[in-house]
């Protein structure tokens, strides 16, 4: 879809299970109906969890966690959190097989 | 006669087979002939570091490294096309399945590759990395774009021209990706690198920065990266390690140059980006509005 301010293309993120635009133009980000509600619900969630005591190490990884730069597409920021993101649908990877 | 059709001809005369043609860009046209690759360099290709790539290429150090070049040219020869343009000759690989892409054999041969002391081969010019990173500003620079992309434009620019700190030095792909990874002999054989025209002395995190810069914008899936990272730090000795202090500036250069060529394709065709290439223009405003 375009962005309705400075009509470049917008891109689709997926947040904890919330599907966000985001401008690569003017990086103005555009909610679907509920969104917004959506992320007040996983706030409201999330906060009690921050008073309780800290959660269990995670599990063991078969590769040590190697992180990722500090641009890293928000899915990184999730790394321990054990939330798992679907695969990309291929065609995300067809660029790596090309020289640039 | 066309540059392809003569690298054809050249091949043919080898092996007696009909020509595929693999590849036909600016940069280079391939043409397969039976087990017989022909590589018809570009016309700005500088032939003495060309046949100085491809020497070391045959070189017993690189052996079930590097896809050597075939026989019965000697070593570091280099054919000249009537327009001038190099060709080489290689023996046909098989190329990687997009659907099974071997990333532990990747990771495995770029640290052998960089395990390779860098005066073994014999002299070698630098790595192609920087380079091509250059020539990606040069033609984003003298593109005409749409001012909606202005915001992505300036920053993949200013990435760019940002110099990358040199942290190490190595013997270098110089312009890895999936598509310089081939199985030879073709059915059954093990996976090497191919592809020597940005072989050369450079920081070997650039030879991971490509699927570093798809990790990070949220591309090539974190269970496929770890994979390539493991296998490359268990070979090199160096795992466990953290490796992004080496790979940020490589992979922030690769972001914006891919995001750059995506830019000038977009203007040059009228199509619009592809979602893939939507995700580097994000990385880039990302790495752009960093402190």
């Amino acid at each position: 879809m375009q962005c309705p301010k400075c009509r470049a293309p917008m891109h689709t993120f997926n947040r904890s299970g919330v599907q966000i635009e985001q401008c690569s133009g003017c990086r103005g980000i555009f909610l679907d109906y509920g969104e917004l509600e959506h992320i007040a619900q996983l706030e409201a969630n999330w906060a009690p969890q921050a008073a309780a005591p800290p959660p269990p190490a995670p599990p063991q990884q078969p590769y040590p966690p190697a992180g990722g730069p500090a641009w890293g597409a928000p899915q990184h920021g999730h790394h321990h959190g054990g939330h798992h993101y679907p695969r990309r649908k291929k065609g995300g990877m067809s660029g790596l097989f090309f020289s640039s | 006669m066309s540059e392809a059709a003569e690298a054809a001809a050249l091949a043919a005369a080898l092996t007696g087979d009909e020509p595929v043609v693999l590849a036909d860009r600016p940069d280079g046209t391939v043409v397969r002939i039976g087990d017989a690759v022909v590589k018809a360099h570009g016309e700005d290709t500088d032939v003495a570091a060309l046949a100085a790539r491809v020497r070391a290429a045959a070189h017993p150090a690189l052996a079930g490294v590097l896809l050597p070049p075939l026989p019965p040219l000697p070593p570091g020869t280099v054919s000249l096309l009537h327009d001038g343009r190099p060709a080489t000759v290689w023996p046909y690989g098989a190329p990687v399945d997009p659907e099974a892409v071997p990333w532990e054999a990747a990771g495995a041969l770029l640290a052998r590759l960089h395990a390779v002391p860098p005066a073994v081969p014999g002299p070698l010019p630098p790595a192609g990395g920087p380079a091509r990173a250059a020539r990606a500003l040069a033609r984003l620079r003298a593109a005409r774009l749409p001012s909606a992309r202005a915001a992505v434009r300036d920053a993949a620019a200013r990435i760019l021209a940002t110099p990358v700190p040199v942290r190490s030095v190595a013997l270098c792909h110089g312009d890895f990706h999936l598509g310089q990874l081939v199985r030879y002999p073709a059915d059954g054989g093990v996976w090497r690198l191919i592809d020597v025209d940005d072989l050369g002395i450079g920081d070997p995190a650039w030879d991971l920065a490509r699927p570093a810069a798809w990790f990070a914008a949220g591309l090539l899936p974190a269970e496929d990266w770890h994979r390539l990272l493991h296998a490359y730090q268990t070979a090199a000795g160096t795992g466990g390690e953290d490796p992004w202090p080496a790979l940020d500036g490589p992979a922030r250069v690769l972001t914006a140059q891919c995001a750059a060529r995506a830019l000038v394709r977009a203007a040059a065709t009228g199509r619009p980006p592809e979602p893939e290439d939507e995700a580097l223009f994000i990385s880039c405003l990302r790495i752009a509005a960093l402190p």
